[in-house]
């Protein structure tokens, strides 16, 4: 008998476990939740958790705790699982998440920790993300239990953007016995998790209820402040005597495609139609003030192929779009959103146009949008990403009839802190410069993570680059040593 | 929440008001604005900072009622709240000794135009000021236009008070007499500010215009209040909200700023139905838009 055996609460021979197949996520019905809000997957039962969670192979050398950006300890915690302590399960989680109910759905867990699992090699991974999403839930509804907090420190943190990434090293620091405050641009808290991300993948009370945590751990958080306008860091450093401040401001400025008709009503950037629908609720209008473009019957495209995209999308859909199309230049081996929302969109009766670029925005005449004239592409040698570059296919030009157009091309930096903070070093495309290891930026006691660094990525990188800050913020706060 | 220290009717459906913001009164520069969202359910809206004082914590706006939001705003009175006031945002105005200077302002621009003229005056600039209005009520700060200007003129829409007219026929009268002018900065509606853009483009007048798109974050995330300007895209937001006047395509803006009336419009009316009729200082006018921010 192995060690890992001895200590496994798991009955199962290792042979039994390969015969078992990947529990399924229950799921609303594709046609009906394609006209609501409510979220797509339901979620595990206990049984279901247990079973799938018998699956694994508990791997001497773990691969998917070394692929996790935080470094969860995917096989203790699916043993606590099978041992029905669910909320040792949690608590093991939290030891290196602070976000569980959020990664268990919002994750890429294909490209991390499912993506190394050698259950791949007979069949399906183990559903990690679905197991992280249950015991969270799981937890949420017993009444979480907050960590123990380090004893006071009497040192304070302010952090900039209450984001994934923010919200990683608030509760990474408060734990720390640091005193953080949390500075939000926005009425809401959350960051892209609120105003990004729809309700049907990431309902909002999940989020709240992970903030509402963070401030019975003792964090503070102050909404409406533009950190730059309202306050610089210069000022909070020097006149509020903060002595550590962290930048998590995210994803900046939204890009456009810069081809004509652009500013014809009806042509979106995905930021703001997102915006309108998740953090202004405008899809409850009248009810919520904020207005909507009326979406029914109509034909609605999103260019871009990440999740923000199928986002777009799907809430479009949601919306009462007639047809809803992804136009992507490149094939779907490239897209780079989740496997798993690929799927669910394709269900929902999403066209996917692939290898197709936008050239022109084409007016009704009376200023709205009324099509889109594209080109047809095919793939040439890798670019700078790797991926193989799409090259327009000559004489392929064709017109798209659509009343609504959403662009999810990415993001450019928003230069806001950049322009107010004195000695913060910044690279050629406005990104702040952090050093990859411990954050640090080119100003003493700064320290930054997340999108605002890196550009566009995803929310378990930015948390990991969180976790990487706070750490590196409680070395130079207890030491002292830049 | 931000208390509202002092609310009164400066002119019918046009209200003033002071609200406890320490944050924000300290940063104001001007020609920034504040989004602000009234409740749970509100929308987020960007109106101009008037003033600010910094040693009392308080920033003050002006609101002309417009639709759902500025109706709700202006029932307000002191010691409400606001839920959520956010800036100052956007560039503030650029300040410098530029000579002769004339300030255009119509209906609840002069609101808008007041703070930048005031700090022109300071800077050692001449400063001729034009105000438009509808009529002799609609008027709005005729005394604090007239301590930071060298010069005041006024014009009503129907002639009840001072000089029958537009304020473009003032400029015009000034571009005539060949009166000597460095800077021309217009805060309006989107018509006025075009005009005046037209008139002072032949003569190469440098031309400030301050935009007021549909906006929702304020901070350049969303992109919604891109506007044209020599033919690229700005977000009135982060780049602006002030541009030059010669460069900015209002046509575009114009038909930007239609998308959601229709939605507006349905808005105010489930709002009034659920609304007694409210007295104070409402015309029965109220309803159409002398320009401005909302």
């Amino acid at each position: 008998m192995t060690p890992v055996a001895t200590r496994s609460p798991n009955p199962l021979h290792l042979k039994e476990r390969i015969k078992i197949p990947r529990q399924h996520m229950p799921e609303q019905p594709a046609e009906e939740r394609a006209h609501n809000f409510t979220e797509v997957n339901l979620g595990y039962s206990a049984e279901l958790a247990r079973q799938e969670a018998l699956r694994c192979l508990e791997c001497e050398k773990p691969t998917c705790m070394d692929k996790c950006p935080v470094g969860v300890k995917v096989r203790e915690f699916v043993r606590l699982i099978v041992a029905g302590d669910f909320l040792g399960a949690a608590a093991k989680i939290r030891e290196d998440n602070v976000l569980p109910a959020i990664t268990g759905r919002v994750c890429p867990q294909e490209d991390h920790c499912e993506g190394s699992c050698k259950l791949c090699k007979k069949g399906e991974s183990l559903g990690i993300g679905y197991l992280e999403r249950f015991v969270a839930d799981y937890e949420q509804r017993m009444g979480a239990i907050s960590p123990p907090t380090a004893s006071a420190t009497g040192k304070r943190v302010a952090v900039v953007g209450s984001g994934p990434s923010g919200l990683t090293v608030a509760g990474d620091l408060v734990q720390r016995g640091h005193q953080v405050r949390v500075f939000e641009a926005l009425h809401e808290l959350g960051g892209v998790l609120v105003y990004g991300i729809p309700e049907f993948r990431l309902p909002k009370n999940i989020v709240h209820e992970q903030v509402d945590q963070l401030r019975a751990m003792g964090v503070e958080f102050e909404t409406d402040v533009v950190v730059g306008k309202t306050v610089t860091i210069d000022e909070l450093m020097e006149e509020e005597h903060y002595d550590a401040v962290f930048i998590g401001t995210g994803a900046g400025l939204p890009l456009f495609m810069n081809i004509p008709g652009e500013h014809l009503n009806g042509v979106y950037s995905a930021n703001e139609f997102l915006t309108r629908i998740n953090l202004m609720k405008a899809y409850q209008f009248p009810k919520y003030d904020q207005p909507m473009v009326d979406l029914h019957g109509k034909d609605v495209a999103v260019i871009g192929g990440g999740n923000t995209a199928l986002d777009a999308i799907r809430s479009a859909l949601r919306l009462g779009a007639r047809k809803a199309y992804v136009i992507y230049r490149r094939s779907e081996a490239e897209m780079p959103a989740r496997a798993e929302e690929v799927r669910h969109a394709r269900q929902e009766g999403i066209e996917f146009r692939m290898l197709t670029s936008p050239i022109e925005f084409l007016s009704d005449g009376k200023g709205w949008l009324g099509g889109l004239r594209c080109m047809s592409m095919q793939l040439g040698e890798p670019d700078a990403s790797g991926r193989r570059r799409p090259v327009p296919i000559p004489g392929s030009e064709f017109e798209l009839p659509l009343s609504v157009a959403v662009i999810a091309i990415g993001t450019s930096a928003n230069p806001v802190i950049q322009s107010t903070t004195t000695g913060l070093a910044t690279d050629t495309r406005g990104y702040i410069q952090a050093d990859t290891l411990t954050q640090r930026t080119s100003r003493k006691g700064v320290f930054a993570g997340g999108d605002i660094v890196t550009g566009t990525a995803t929310v378990i990188l930015a948390m990991a680059a969180g976790r990487r800050s706070a750490k590196s913020i409680h070395e130079y706060l207890s030491t002292g040593l830049w | 929440m931000f208390r509202i220290a002092n609310a009164e009717f400066i002119a019918p459906g046009i209200k003033r008001f002071e609200i406890e913001a320490p944050r924000i009164a300290r940063k104001h520069q001007a020609g920034q604005f504040v989004i602000l969202r009234l409740h749970e359910r509100g929308e987020r809206i960007p109106i101009t900072i008037e003033n600010s004082n910094p040693a009392c914590g308080t920033i003050s706006i002006v609101v002309q009622l417009v639709g759902k939001t500025t109706r709700q705003l202006n029932l307000l009175n002191a010691g409400d709240s606001i839920l959520d006031v956010v800036g100052p945002l956007g560039k503030p105005s650029e300040i410098a000794l530029f000579g002769s200077v004339v300030v255009v302002g119509g209906g609840v621009g002069v609101a808008m135009a007041y703070p930048t003229a005031t700090a022109l005056k300071r800077a050692g600039n001449r400063v001729i000021s034009i105000i438009g209005a509808r009529n002799r009520g609609s008027v709005i700060l005729e005394r604090e236009m007239r301590q930071v200007s060298d010069e005041l003129m006024i014009t009503t829409d129907d002639g009840s008070y001072a000089e029958k007219g537009l304020v473009t026929d003032k400029l015009q009268e000034l571009l005539d007499n060949h009166t000597h002018i460095d800077l021309v900065l217009a805060v309006g509606p989107i018509p006025m500010m075009r005009a005046v853009a037209e008139l002072t483009r032949k003569d190469h007048i440098r031309t400030i215009v301050s935009l007021n798109p549909i906006m929702i974050d304020g901070t350049g995330m969303c992109g919604g209040c891109r506007v044209l300007v020599d033919g690229r895209s700005q977000f009135a937001c982060v780049d602006g909200p002030e541009f030059d006047g010669h460069l900015v395509d209002f046509a575009v803006l114009t038909q930007r700023n239609s998308t959601y009336r229709d939605a507006e419009k349905r808005s105010m009316e489930e709002f009034q139905h659920e609304l007694e009729p409210v007295a104070a200082g409402i015309p029965d006018d109220a309803g159409c838009a002398q320009g401005g921010r909302r």
